[in-house]
């Protein structure tokens, strides 16, 4: 089972490294990763997902904390949030075949960023699903590169997070620091 | 130079001062008065400045043979007295040595703090001579760490080092300063509150789940206390025993627990886990509510997790709060200071017996079934016999408080901890989590600086003593009164036994050639001799706690002998291999040989 968690930490030098060195160590299956600033200053907020059991679940959020730079953990009920990811995508369309991916991009409400003889660059913001749909559309022509981010989430309201927060023993309500 | 007198209290006023200076008076004012290491030229500036506080008689500096022996000797130095042991190294190969004694640390929750000197700043990251990223490679096997590029910072850093050291679950902090930064002046003041929003130590929040965990405890008819090194760190062996004989709870120890309950105790069952006594392990698996106490569920412990005490709740009270749920998933977790959370306890532990458990226990016990350590033949020299020699004749001699045991890692290790009676929590110095080779003499040598008076016993293999055995030269250069086992069985013991059990006999590359020891102690200065027979063993031992400094004894033991009982890797904890007469007496798991 996938989980998606964000971790808020100092911005301090090779803090990122300290985090997906631990990740990496104690062995955790990390689907994807995304940093970024936080609303707080000095605070950056890490978005990743990682596959496993709730005890797994448990573990991560357990040994994250615990890292002196790290400020805070939270993992989300998948209902509980909204979680959009980008893409920038390279596709070689010629002339003729233009009109074909224009459509296709106006139904995902994808947009051109840059567009030649040879090729278009398409931008797409959304859900996973809704870019591996697209992406995968796209192959018919012939892609020619590509990049994601990467899913970010936020939680919907503090209140349906807690609600849809499976109840566990211990508690597993939001954690504020906490570790040694 | 002199220092004014309140130089050194935390509210001193600002000074300005070099970083070298800011380092020991740090140092200082945290009740650091010994320092682990080996100078180099990137922590020259901070050695200079070190003169005058070894001239004020405020820091003295033990100069170690090689850097794993520092981190060790402040590990063991950390051990023998709660408090925060300071190695110090330079940068590069200095640093890189000193990498197994902070993983040994860090696996064990031993507060110790690493100084380094880092190439200057402007050469950071240029491969410059002796330049090694000791943050990166430090960063998995330590609680934290720091690169500090910038002397404003340095006073901070220092006291945040020794903060995170010491406090929640101790372990070891890195601080590596760049050499501009030894050199450079800025402002020093230690007044300053530690802000780390990131950090909370002690989690407060196990007032419900303590009542759930009392009322679990109360309950139960076959209750059995599994206790750990958390005890002695959180330093409530005597509440523990309070409980105990209120409520009549049998205690297996681990092995960082060995002591935390007198092993002469009726209730004391001795060490659990792959090498504990068949009974140990059986009440492991007969207990109704299995109550573990500052401990992690270690593999050596638990043995096979999925066939590990499964018909019994279980009670986990555990600081870190990851440590729960890892291994083994409590019924109740009290996560908390065992400082705090053990006293909180004993009130609503109501007083019990528990008659037909505990006689049952006993059965288990008097049972020759039972006896796997306590057997041993006389009419060659066995490791087991040396033991119990050292150990009776040492504390003969000397008030068993006033006696520390350091071991170094594999069969003779077992075997202290099987055949010396400890007596209290913190007494064994010994290397559980990260079992590591070379350990016990510079841990022995770390316990002896912080206790002069105290009989300080480094008890050995002869594959792990040559890995440090170049320390004889601190022995003497700092005088120690040492007094060293060498438990020389010609192999790599505990190595040759998985290879007899498990790998057919087939000895690859454990036979082991010694040097002449006696000859070698000699060379250093130091009064040794060898024993070859059970009769020489008592007066030997004698010879070395009566001499005036330190001592080495050569132990020529019998080569092929096996610590029993045994959990084989991946076993059960109660799948014990026994003793090849024990097995023949009473059934048991035939050993392949």
């Amino acid at each position: 089972m996938k989980h998606i968690l964000a971790a808020w930490m100092r911005d301090r030098p090779g803090v990122l490294n300290r985090v997906t060195g631990l990740l990496s160590r104690r062995n955790f299956n990390i689907d994807s990763l995304q940093v970024s600033a936080s609303e707080e200053p000095g605070i950056s907020r890490m978005t990743f997902e990682v596959s496993g059991d709730d005890r797994t679940l448990e573990q991560v959020r357990s040994q994250l904390i615990k890292l002196v730079d790290v400020t805070r953990v939270e993992s989300f009920a998948q209902e509980a949030i909204v979680k959009r990811e980008l893409a920038l995508v390279r596709v070689a369309v010629g002339p003729d075949e233009r009109r074909q991916v224009l459509d296709l991009i106006q139904v995902f409400e994808a947009t051109v960023e840059d567009i030649s003889r040879t090729d278009m660059l398409i931008q797409i913001v959304g859900r996973e699903e809704k870019i591996d749909s697209l992406i995968g559309l796209l192959r018919d022509y012939h892609l020619l590169e590509m990049v994601r981010t990467g899913p970010v989430a936020i939680v919907r309201s503090a209140v349906a997070n807690v609600e849809s927060e499976p109840a566990l023993e211990p508690a597993r309500d939001t954690w504020q620091g906490g570790g040694v | 130079m002199h220092f004014p007198p309140d130089h050194f209290r935390t509210t001193a006023p600002p000074r300005r001062i070099t970083g070298s200076e800011m380092i020991w008076d740090a140092c200082v004012t945290e009740g650091v008065s010994l320092l682990f290491g080996h100078p180099g030229g990137a922590i020259l500036p901070a050695y200079d400045a070190l003169a005058i506080y070894e001239a004020e008689g405020l820091l003295h500096h033990v100069l170690v043979r090689h850097e794993q022996c520092a981190a060790h000797m402040a590990d063991g130095y950390a051990r023998a007295t709660g408090e925060v042991g300071v190695c110090v190294a330079t940068s590069g190969p200095g640093a890189t040595n000193l990498v197994t004694g902070i993983a040994t640390a860090q696996m064990d929750s031993v507060p110790i703090v690493c100084i380094t000197g880092q190439v200057p700043s402007p050469m950071l990251g240029t491969d410059a001579f002796q330049e090694a990223d000791i943050v990166g490679v430090t960063q998995p096997v330590c609680k934290h760490n720091y690169l500090v590029t910038d002397v404003a910072d340095l006073p901070m850093v220092m006291k945040e080092a020794f903060y995170i050291a010491r406090e929640g679950r101790p372990g070891p902090v890195l601080v590596d300063v760049c050499k501009d930064v030894q050199i450079a002046e800025g402002e020093f003041r230690y007044d300053m509150e530690v802000k780390l929003p990131g950090f909370d130590p002690y989690p407060a929040s196990w007032q419900d789940a303590l009542v759930d965990a009392a009322d679990l405890i109360n309950a139960a008819e076959a209750p059995l206390i599994m206790a750990g090194h958390g005890i002695h760190l959180a330093g409530v062996s005597d509440v523990l025993l309070r409980i105990v004989e209120k409520a009549e709870i049998p205690v297996v120890t681990t092995l960082l627990g060995t002591g935390n309950i007198t092993e002469t105790h009726p209730l004391s069952l001795g060490m659990g886990g792959m090498h504990g006594e068949a009974y140990a392990n059986e009440a492991v698996q007969a207990c109704d509510v299995l109550i573990a106490l500052g401990m992690r569920f270690d593999d050596r412990i638990t043995g096979r997790l999925d066939r590990f005490a499964k018909q019994a709740s279980v009670v986990h009270f555990e600081l870190d709060k990851a440590e729960v749920g890892k291994n083994v998933q409590p019924d109740v977790a009290v996560v908390g200071d065992l400082a705090e959370t053990l006293p909180a306890l004993e009130p609503f532990i109501h007083p019990n017996t528990h008659a037909e458990w505990l006689a049952s226990l006993t059965d288990r016990k008097l049972s020759s079934a039972g006896k796997d350590i306590l057997t041993f033949e006389l009419d060659e020299l066995v490791p087991p016999f040396v033991m119990r020699q050292i150990w009776s004749e040492t504390t003969n001699l000397r008030d068993p408080s006033d006696v520390l045991v350091a071991t170094d890692v594999g069969q003779h290790q077992m075997w202290e901890s099987q055949y010396f009676v400890h007596e209290r929590a913190g007494q064994l110095l010994t290397s559980g989590g990260l079992g590591t080779m070379g350990y016990g003499l510079p841990a022995a040598m770390g316990a002896q600086m912080a206790w002069p008076d105290k009989l300080v016993w480094a008890i050995v293999g002869d594959g792990g003593f040559q890995m440090t055995m170049q320390e004889l030269a601190t022995i003497q250069q700092e005088k120690l009164p040492v007094k060293i086992a060498i438990i020389n069985n010609g192999f790599l013991g505990m190595v040759r036994q998985w290879q007899q059990l498990f790998h057919d006999k087939r000895y690859v590359g454990t036979p082991v050639l010694s040097p002449d020891y006696v000859m070698l102690a000699a060379a250093y200065g130091i009064p040794a001799c060898k024993v070859e027979e059970p009769g020489q063993v008592a007066e030997a031992v004698r010879a070395a706690n009566t001499t005036d400094g330190p001592y080495l004894i050569d132990f020529q033991v019998k080569e092929e002998v096996n610590v029993y009982p045994m959990v084989a890797p991946g076993a059960a904890v109660d799948e014990l291999i026994r003793r090849p007469h024990i097995v023949q007496d009473h059934g048991g798991v035939v050993p392949s040989f």
